[in-house]
């Protein structure tokens, strides 16, 4: 089995373990401030995380293209209470439409 | 309930299924790009496939798919991955009350919880008789996002041959975007955004001397000291 292989399976079954154990396990061990604490910022930490490093990073390089224009789109859009599908349209159309013109990477 | 209630909920319950519907419809253009960014990223259409059907969490699914393309160790992928995922966890805790399901149907319900069902339901709840509209909402806007985001998977996997260079058409910006729109109504005090920030800056600071996915799945340390500190407040303020 090839490692992406591995990390599909292994990652796929985990999420799934996690989703199920949620509706399964007795409620006392979830339901407990401290872990609902940190639960809720959890996403919040991995998300930003993921978006920062969505937006600068090649590999292990730091950049600055058009991905950084299409996320101040998106920033806009949401602070326009757009749609969730009107967001990602923006920030794509952002995006293409710098590379288009040679404005950024 | 009386058959007076009955047109009421006649058009509740369209109003649940055509909402389930469009949220299943926007994050299908979102899963148009996961399948794209899976097979530029070096996955097969298989493998992005079973992600969707599996896994089927977007925010984990983009995270395992990011390290890798990033050339990230695997075992910084499934990591990142299930920490992501272990919110659907607690939409299971409350989740589990509301749809009183076992055996088979429990285990359908897990693999559909998640943000949009979750966020769906407990929008319909409330006083009054309103279970079975959570139920409805849960149901129906799970299953509307399964089938259109595995759809919008093979679509984007299939396309990313055809349509060349998914940078383009800007796919790559609208990762990110996805990712933001679902931190985004987590921001709701000073505390959580100040945890996005901070987990930014971290994650940036560390990408050029830590391998690919390690930045992000440090990031997990500053949840854990937000989460404590909002305890001792909570503590502090005589509140539990």
């Amino acid at each position: 089995m090839t490692p992406i292989w591995t990390a599909v399976i292994l990652g796929s079954l985990l999420c799934y373990a996690i989703k199920l154990a949620g509706h399964s396990v007795p409620h006392r061990f979830l339901d407990q401030p401290l872990v609902m604490s940190v639960s809720d910022y959890l996403p919040i930490a991995l998300l930003s995380a993921l978006v920062a490093v969505q937006t600068f990073a090649v590999g292990m390089h730091l950049v600055v293209d058009a991905r950084l224009a299409g996320l101040l789109a998106a920033i806009v859009a949401l602070a326009l209470r757009a749609p969730f599908l009107v967001v990602v349209l923006v920030a794509a159309g952002t995006a293409a439409a710098f590379r288009a013109l040679g404005w950024a990477a | 309930m009386t058959s007076a209630h009955v047109p009421a909920w006649e058009q509740e319950r369209r109003a649940i299924v055509v909402n389930a519907i469009g949220v299943g419809l926007a994050t299908a253009a979102y899963g148009i790009s996961f399948g794209a960014f899976a097979v530029s990223g070096g996955l097969s259409v298989l493998q992005a496939q079973i992600l969707s059907v599996v896994m089927f969490t977007g925010g984990s699914q983009f995270a395992l798919v990011g390290v890798i393309a990033a050339g990230g160790a695997m075992s910084s992928a499934v990591a990142t991955a299930s920490l992501l995922g272990l919110r659907n966890a607690f939409y299971g805790l409350s989740m589990s009350p509301v749809l009183s399901v076992t055996g088979a149907r429990r285990a359908v319900a897990a693999q559909l919880t998640i943000d949009e069902s979750t966020a769906m339901a407990v929008g319909r709840s409330g006083p009054g008789e309103t279970l079975r509209a959570e139920r409805l909402a849960f149901w129906a806007t799970g299953l509307s996002v399964f089938v259109l985001w595995n759809l919008a998977t093979l679509a984007g996997s299939l396309g990313a041959g055809l349509i060349g260079d998914p940078r383009t058409y800007g796919l790559d910006a609208a990762i990110g975007a996805g990712l933001l729109a679902l931190v985004w109504p987590r921001l709701v005090d000073r505390r959580s955004v100040g945890v996005a920030v901070v987990s930014a800056v971290v994650a940036l600071a560390l990408t050029p001397v830590l391998q690919p996915g390690v930045p992000v799945l440090l990031t997990s340390v500053v949840a854990v000291v937000a989460g404590v500190s909002a305890v001792r407040d909570r503590a502090s303020r005589g509140l539990t």
